[in-house]
């Protein structure tokens, strides 16, 4: 007699290509497929096959909505918070603090976790945009873990609206083998190399901060001025180089591998990736400063599946899933109790961990940027230029 | 019900469509337009022509799509012509249907993975590297204004090739064989008689195409390198971006003026040309 339940080799696999591919959720495949029954047959006969969280138990709903930036996660790692919780990690990948704060004043953005670096934060705080975190969902967030240097953006007025992620540098990546073997390590040569040897050869970010920030830090300026003059300098300069430019373009590592471009301004973990895979790109911090920056986690206001946001947040706070995080996206952390764990070479490496007294010429990013009109507007008149 | 208010309820519903559909989206960008960036960004009331003022800061991005879009139409024009000609009039027609769907097949697939894929033909490693073989070395084609407009033909070259194809379709054959007969070349007769019957197909297509192209901007941002600027980039820059509401406002109405005269303009000349023609009509 044949069992109408029985799910047949065909469809099973069926099934598993489905999850595999990420179209069915991994409830729905244990569901069909009858492994989860089994599963929780034999993990009733053997405690140790059981989910070891205790959020295992918790509802939190089928999935958590993250925006954030590219190449920022380990995939396991989303992998293994849907075993644990049964929610699916959809992720949605942005482009610049502008575009994310863009995103959530038009309303309606149905993310439950984002990620916004540390100038951005009073400002979301001031446009209502941020829920206050309640830290007794957040076992695994210890303030004590971590370097007030880069916790501080996250608490506004006593109150803690994001807790830290990862930090990290904006400095120059730069293929060494059209420079005798040497990085180019300052802003003044960033630029004009450019309009020399490089030519044709360098990129820029599509980002206000960075760019218009290189461009004040080649005269010296600071690289968060909203001085009228200052700007104009920097405007001046940018515009003077554009026709050298490769590419106004964040998304500047296909053009760095395939070796068309051989100057770039650089975030830390791009720097790691490109150095890692092609020995001749190096990332330098520039000498006369540049971006120090901090990344946060944090919650919009009217968050469709709040308890899903506190419990991906509190995974990603694990310092075993932040070690592997690290490991896959090569940005430093500031939580000790992670630091504890990563191999020896990543702590001492010059890219991820540079030494102290570099990061002293090196500036956060101030909230004036972000809002100031005329830093956009000075963007949009070098791009149409 | 007097007929007069039967007729008021018959035309209601179009009148709802044009309301909520063309109307109400319209407004609400020529209200923004005369409002301000709010401090952080978005949008506050006020009356001001500010924004207009401003627009000659936008003046290359205008100058940029009025240029590309234009030369875009011409090139996919040029090559979609003989395309079209090849499929309706020179084809077997057993073999036409499997080969208008292989020109719809590319359509199957995002835009963005299809611009994705010629920044790699484009890039360094692709069409550069194979013309050095030539003894053509050096040769930067990706991040340029022609890379934007391969993008543009690629992309749009179905839009143009079918209103083509539909119009060299209808052609009664018998006439090609009349103007042989008369003594016409080859090439009197395509001039003579093919060309003139095909006017209509060539004004739709021209049309569709333009029209998309004015506000393109994925092609310009994939394939220009952040270097070629249309409107459609100065529009997602403004809204996604600077948050600048009011000043996107101005930049898109501008845009739908600019759009009008040059259709207007465009229709014109295109009804002057076909005016002898009664056969010839025009969308």
């Amino acid at each position: 007699m044949k069992d109408k339940s029985y799910i047949s080799k065909r469809k099973f696999m069926e099934e598993l290509r489905r999850y595999e591919n990420g179209s069915v959720t991994r409830r729905h495949f244990l569901g069909v497929t009858g492994l989860g029954t089994a599963t929780a047959i034999m993990a009733g006969a053997l405690p140790g096959l059981s989910p070891s969280r205790a959020l295992a138990s918790s509802d939190i709903g089928d999935r958590v909505v993250l925006a954030t930036w590219p190449n920022y996660h380990d995939p396991e790692n989303f992998e293994i918070f849907t075993d644990q919780t049964g929610a699916f990690t959809q992720v949605n990948v942005f482009g610049s603090n502008e575009e994310m704060l863009a995103k959530l004043q038009a309303g309606g953005s149905g993310w439950d976790v984002y990620v916004p670096t540390n100038y951005t934060i009073t400002t979301y705080v001031e446009e209502d945009l941020i829920e206050p975190l309640d830290l007794s969902k957040l076992p695994n967030y210890d303030p004590d873990a971590f370097d007030a240097r880069f916790a501080d953006a996250g608490i506004v007025d006593g109150v803690v609206y994001a807790v830290p992620k990862n930090w990290g540098t904006t400095g120059i990546a730069s293929n060494t083998s059209h420079n005798g073997g040497a990085a180019i390590d300052s802003w003044k040569s960033f630029f004009d190399r450019t309009m020399d040897d490089f030519s044709g050869r360098t990129m820029v970010h599509d980002y206000q901060l960075t760019t218009i920030g290189a461009a004040l830090n080649y005269h010296g300026y600071s690289f968060n001025s909203v001085d009228e003059a200052e700007l104009a300098d920097a405007e001046k300069l940018l515009i003077e180089v554009k026709p050298h430019l490769f590419a106004i373009t964040s998304d500047y590592q296909p053009a760095m591998r395939s070796g068309d471009a051989w100057l770039t301004i650089c975030w830390t973990g791009d720097g790691k990736q490109l150095n890692t895979d092609i020995p001749e790109i190096a990332f330098a911090l520039g000498k006369e400063g540049g971006e120090l920056w901090s990344d946060y986690y944090a919650i919009p206001k009217g968050a469709p599946h709040m308890e899903a946001a506190y419990a991906l947040i509190n995974f990603m706070l694990d310092p075993e899933v932040n070690a592997r995080e690290v490991l896959a996206h090569g940005y430093p952390v500031a939580d000790s109790r992670t630091n504890a764990l990563l191999p020896e070479e990543i702590l001492n490496d010059p890219i991820l961990y540079p030494a102290a007294e570099r990061l002293d010429a090196l500036e956060f990013g101030a909230a004036a940027t972000l809002t100031d009109p005329n830093r956009a507007e000075l963007l949009a008149r070098f791009k149409s230029a | 019900m007097t007929a007069r208010e039967r007729n008021w309820l018959l035309v209601a519903p179009a009148g709802a469509w044009l309301l909520v559909m063309l109307v109400l989206p319209l407004s609400v960008v020529v209200i923004f337009s005369f409002g301000e960036r709010a401090p952080a960004g978005g949008w506050v009331p006020a009356f001001t022509f500010e924004q207009y003022a401003n627009l000659p800061a936008r003046f290359t991005a205008f100058k940029n799509t009025l240029t590309l879009a234009p030369l875009g139409t011409l090139a996919a024009l040029i090559i979609a012509y003989p395309l079209a000609y090849q499929l309706a009039v020179r084809t077997d027609p057993k073999w036409k249907t499997i080969l208008l769907v292989l020109v719809i097949v590319p359509f199957w697939t995002s835009i963005l993975i299809r611009s994705y894929a010629w920044i790699f033909i484009l890039g360094g490693q692709g069409l550069p590297a194979l013309l050095d073989v030539f003894g053509l070395g050096d040769v930067r084609l990706i991040y340029t204004p022609f890379a934007v407009t391969v993008g543009i033909v690629y992309g749009y070259l179905p839009l143009m090739v079918f209103p083509i194809y539909v119009a060299l379709d209808r052609l009664d054959k018998r006439l090609l064989e009349a103007s042989s007969d008369l003594g016409a070349r080859p090439f009197t007769t395509f001039l003579r008689v093919t060309l003139p019957m095909s006017t209509s197909g060539i004004a739709t297509g021209c049309m569709l195409v333009f029209i998309l192209l004015m506000g393109e901007f994925l092609i310009p941002a994939l394939l220009g390198g952040g270097k070629v600027f249309f409107v459609g980039n100065a529009l997602v820059d403004l809204f996604l971006q600077s948050r600048n509401w009011a000043f996107g406002s101005a930049v898109a109405v501008m845009l739908i003026l600019v759009m009008l005269v040059t259709v207007t303009v465009y229709m014109r000349l295109i009804s002057r040309l076909s005016a002898t023609r009664e056969d010839v009509s025009i969308m």
